[in-house]
């Protein structure tokens, strides 16, 4: 079987500027949100309290509400979680209560109304705990793009590995613009799938800098705009078979997973569609900008009689 | 040219059998247990207690499908949970006949199923984190300036005592934050008590002002006391906590400090929470007071008759009765530490006390005028009092420093050292971080993660044979061996399995497919340019192998950024994450070669490979077509 018959390299650089213009686009819209609406952070962020109450009927929400407003705290969310028998309330912190008083007092309250009530979860968060989470998410993601960029640098050159930051921190944005417009709870295990998406689609990037130098090697009379065409194309199978089946497992969790995994299945959803967006699309174009030549990968001296390399001097 | 030597053959086959071995208890499941430890530090877990338990059992008419002793603590495996509760009943009647005394912990537990030999090898299933298992997570945060204020405090005391005896007249001492100063009329003054602090106070230093007329002495604790005080308090309290948590009655309890000023307390399978929180954050209170030695007092100690007017019984440790007045002099808030020892001159066991300032004067003033009297140091908690021990007063005890010696054993003095410190804590704790997970929602998750993965498998597995056909095949079972070796690695290093680390689990199968998917599109690749098919298995694999490389370090780049700065959850997801890659590059690449060889490698006139389709673009295809 073999789903991509492509007769002739698909000219991608030819409407690089589109497409550039269409992240772009995105980009700024991603950018816009975050700032407008910004994310809806979790507790753990936040610093709070965080229960999940299942009854053994449909839970009537109202009355939940009710009754812990009846306790005398504010900014109380309650919300279904998964199904409609499962409760999820969260609380922000109070000054002078200890979190195990909050819970009880709620849990006790809850109960009166229906005995059916069972804490499954209860998670409770400081203010300073909340502050240290963000900003080591953001040290952790430092970390990534810088570790990335030498990586790259010392295997390619400067200019992939600006292209391909560039191309997937924009994917990380787009992620977290997802997360400000639909206002999706944005927790921990949903910041790991951001940094783990960094990694995964760098890797798309990665495998078409690799064909580019393969074919800035082989094939010494194309113009570099071929060579970066004939390099997608001759990937884009593969890179659309790899985050099909990275899809399929990342589906299986969004069905199977529950609602805690929901968010952090869905996260990593939208960064493997974009992953193939801009790795396919957005690197490439920009690296083509910054002016990458044959030269800058090619050592003549020690390339030149590449004894591993069997097409080495054919021309085509 | 696809031939592996024999050697990479055997890697590949001992890689799989460890791997299988270590896997393998992972599937016999958990069975429930009932686990023997020693609730306090005294007390050993040996072959006396397997004695007593196997005797209980043998009484109760049960029988234990396994009973082993390791590591301090005696774990007896049953087959129904019913049998499971009953023998803890059981257990707990023979053990501890005084609840209020616990000296063993007896606790459920669940057990790994796996037959000896795989528990003589070391293996045991994955380690469980607590949203897979249920339990209760906190975290606490020690209040480190509470604890230096403490010790500031109690030093001023010191100085205060260690300058009368030398004569040296100061202008007052107090304690201004951590900072103790001491003001003086004189510059000579001043300078015989800085060098009185410098020869007997090593952990202060010292800096002097001019205010007004007088002369200012500035006392702080250098840098490293300050360090040393915080790394006690902080053990102090963990210790408290593990005493607080035995009585909890929790199997695996893991207290450990977490950096500098936080202490992580973790109770797997607790369901309790509200009971846990309320042990965790009990402040026992300790009270020095006078026993009423008037005859009426003496004769209800004896006949547990009516206590005199302003007094009350309470129960020495060895249920002897004591009558002592209402009246308290002193708290556990003036005692700053208790220390095991021995008498300068008798070599007895002692314990040593150590007063604050305001402690020590009170406690002269008692002892003066108390001599030849015995008084009780009793320790509350729960609401409930006990004497830890009735000294009797010999002389006049000034200073702040006090001995209590005298018909103990150096384990007793051990233990009572250990509970008046215990008792209280060294500095007050704040829960900063709380994490309940019912034990329904634990075996939920387990079963979310668990289908996530097989069905995510399962869906890959089907795609890639239905796609690639034979290497298709090759690349399924590669994949299944990377789950193996994953499952194998967790399991060896008993790293904790979360559900975020089950859904790292199947994204990292996700990812590692990519490796696969690589080559087998190379070797594609290649026969389309018209290579035949050997040379095409060789190329597809040594070509993609730079790009692999290359990928799977940018991935794991990712990984030990979300290690080093993760926390919770996102270290779970981490650990799975990065061993993820490293399996799979050696199933992916090393183990999928294998079989390709081991297929492929021998013949040498081969003719086509099954890769599915090898699509060639009309007019330049060579016309034929696998």
């Amino acid at each position: 079987m073999e789903f991509f018959k492509i007769r002739r390299d698909i000219p991608f650089m030819r409407h690089a500027l589109v497409f550039n213009a269409v992240s772009f686009i995105t980009f700024l819209a991603a950018v816009f949100f975050l700032f407008s609406r910004g994310l809806h952070l979790s507790v753990e962020f936040t610093g709070g309290t965080l229960m999940e109450v299942s009854y053994s009927q449909p839970a009537d929400l109202n009355q939940a509400r009710e009754r812990i407003a009846a306790l005398g705290y504010s900014d109380v969310q309650v919300q279904n979680f998964g199904t409609a028998r499962d409760v999820l309330i969260r609380m922000p912190a109070v000054k002078g209560v200890s979190s195990a008083q909050q819970s009880d007092k709620v849990l006790a309250a809850l109960k009166e109304g229906d005995a059916s009530a069972e804490l499954r979860r209860t998670e409770f968060v400081g203010p300073q705990v909340g502050d240290e989470l963000a900003a080591d998410g953001l040290k952790a993601l430092a970390f990534v793009v810088v570790g990335i960029m030498i990586y790259l640098a010392f295997r390619f050159e400067w200019k992939y590995a600006v292209a391909a930051i560039i191309a997937n921190l924009h994917d990380v944005i787009i992620i977290l613009g997802f997360f400000a417009f639909f206002q999706w709870e944005f927790s921990l295990p949903v910041l790991a799938a951001v940094l783990a998406v960094l990694g995964y689609s760098v890797n798309e990037s990665v495998v078409i800098f690799d064909r580019i130098r393969e074919n800035f090697r082989r094939y010494r009379k194309m113009e570099t705009v071929e060579i970066i065409d004939n390099a997608i194309t001759s990937t884009i199978s593969r890179t659309i078979i790899t985050h099909g089946c990275t899809q399929l497992m990342v589906l299986s969790m969004l069905l199977f997973g529950g609602a805690t995994l929901h968010y952090f299945a869905l996260a990593l959803t939208i960064g493997i569609l974009f992953g193939i967006y801009s790795s396919v699309f957005v690197a490439a174009a920009i690296a083509m900008w910054l002016g990458i030549r044959r030269e800058d990968l090619i050592k003549p001296v020690k390339k030149e009689g590449d004894p591993d390399d069997p097409n080495a001097g054919a021309a085509v | 040219m696809n031939r592996y030597p024999v050697w990479k053959y055997a890697i590949i086959l001992i890689a799989l059998w460890v791997g299988s071995l270590y896997t393998l208890p992972n599937f016999f499941g958990e069975a429930p247990a009932v686990q023997v430890s020693a609730g306090k530090p005294a007390i050993k877990v040996d072959a006396s207690v397997q004695a007593k338990v196997e005797e209980a059992l043998k009484s109760a008419g049960l029988t234990a499908s396994a009973l082993t002793l390791e590591q301090g603590s005696l774990k007896a495996r049953f087959d129904s949970t019913e049998s499971q509760i009953k023998a803890k009943d059981a257990i707990q009647r023979a053990l501890v006949p005084d609840p209020n005394e616990a000296s063993y912990v007896v606790a459920l537990n669940l057990l790994s199923r796996s037959p000896q030999w795989l528990s003589a090898l070391n293996a045991a299933p994955m380690y469980l984190g607590l949203d897979l298992r249920g339990g209760v997570h906190f975290m606490l945060q020690v209040d480190m300036p509470a604890a230096l204020t403490k010790k500031a405090e109690s030093l001023a005391g010191d100085i205060r005592t260690s300058m009368r005896e030398k004569n040296l007249r100061h202008g007052g001492i107090s304690r201004n934050g951590q900072a103790i100063e001491i003001r003086f009329r004189d510059t000579s003054t001043l300078e015989a008590a800085k060098r009185l602090i410098q020869d007997q106070f090593a952990d202060l230093q010292t800096t002097e002002a001019a205010e007004g007329s007088d002369f200012k002495l500035s006392a702080t604790l250098k840098p490293e006391a300050g360090r040393r005080v915080q790394d006690q308090a902080l053990k102090q309290n963990i210790t408290t906590l593990h005493n607080r948590i035995n009585e909890l009655g929790v199997a695996e309890p893991v207290i450990q400090q977490q950096g500098l000023d936080r202490i992580v307390v973790q109770l797997p399978g607790v369901q309790d929470t509200a009971k846990a929180k309320d042990i965790l954050g009990r402040t026992a209170t300790l009270e020095i007071r006078m026993v009423d030695e008037s005859s009426e007092a003496r004769a209800a100690e004896l006949s547990n008759g009516m206590v005199p007017f302003g007094t009350e019984r309470y129960l020495e440790r060895n249920g002897q009765a004591v009558v002592v007045k209402k009246q308290v002099i002193l708290t556990g808030e003036n005692l700053t530490d208790a220390q095991p020892g021995f008498d300068n001159q008798t070599q007895e066991a002692a314990v040593h006390l150590t007063l604050d300032a305001k402690g020590a004067r009170i406690f002269r003033d008692i002892t003066r005028d108390n001599v030849g009297k015995r008084m009780a140091i009793l320790l509350f908690e729960k609401g409930k009092g006990e004497v830890v021990t009735a000294p009797v007063i010999r002389s006049e005890i000034g200073g702040g420093r006090v001995q209590i010696s005298g018909r103990m054993t150096t384990v007793e003095a051990n233990d009572v050292a250990l509970l008046l410190r215990a008792g209280s804590l060294a500095a007050p704790m704040e829960i900063i971080e709380e994490r309940t997970i019912g034990p329904s929602l634990g075996a939920e998750n387990i079963a979310k993660g668990f289908n996530s993965v097989t069905w995510g498998f399962l869906a890959v597995a089907a795609f890639m044979c239905f796609y690639y056909m034979l290497f298709g095949v090759f690349s399924s079972v590669a994949l299944a061996v990377n789950l193996l070796l994953l499952v194998a690695v967790l399991s060896m290093l008993q790293a904790t399995l979360t559900l975020p680390g089950m859904a790292a689990m199947a994204l990292v199968l996700g990812m590692a497919i990519d490796a696969n998917v690589l080559i087998n599109e190379r070797v594609r690749e290649e026969l389309r340019n018209g290579v035949s098919p050997q040379a095409a298995i060789h190329a597809g694999y040594d070509r993609a192998w730079a790009t692999i490389l290359d990928s799977n370090v940018t991935t794991l780049i990712a990984g030990l950024a979300l290690l080093a700065f993760g926390s919770g959850p996102v270290r779970g997801f981490a650990v799975v994450h990065c061993l993820g890659i490293l399996t799979s590059m050696f199933s992916a690449v090393f183990f999928s070669r294998g079989l390709v060889n081991l297929w492929y490698g021998r013949q040498k006139k081969l003719k086509s490979v099954s890769i599915g389709t090898v699509w060639r673009a009309p007019g330049t295809a060579l016309a034929k077509d696998e």
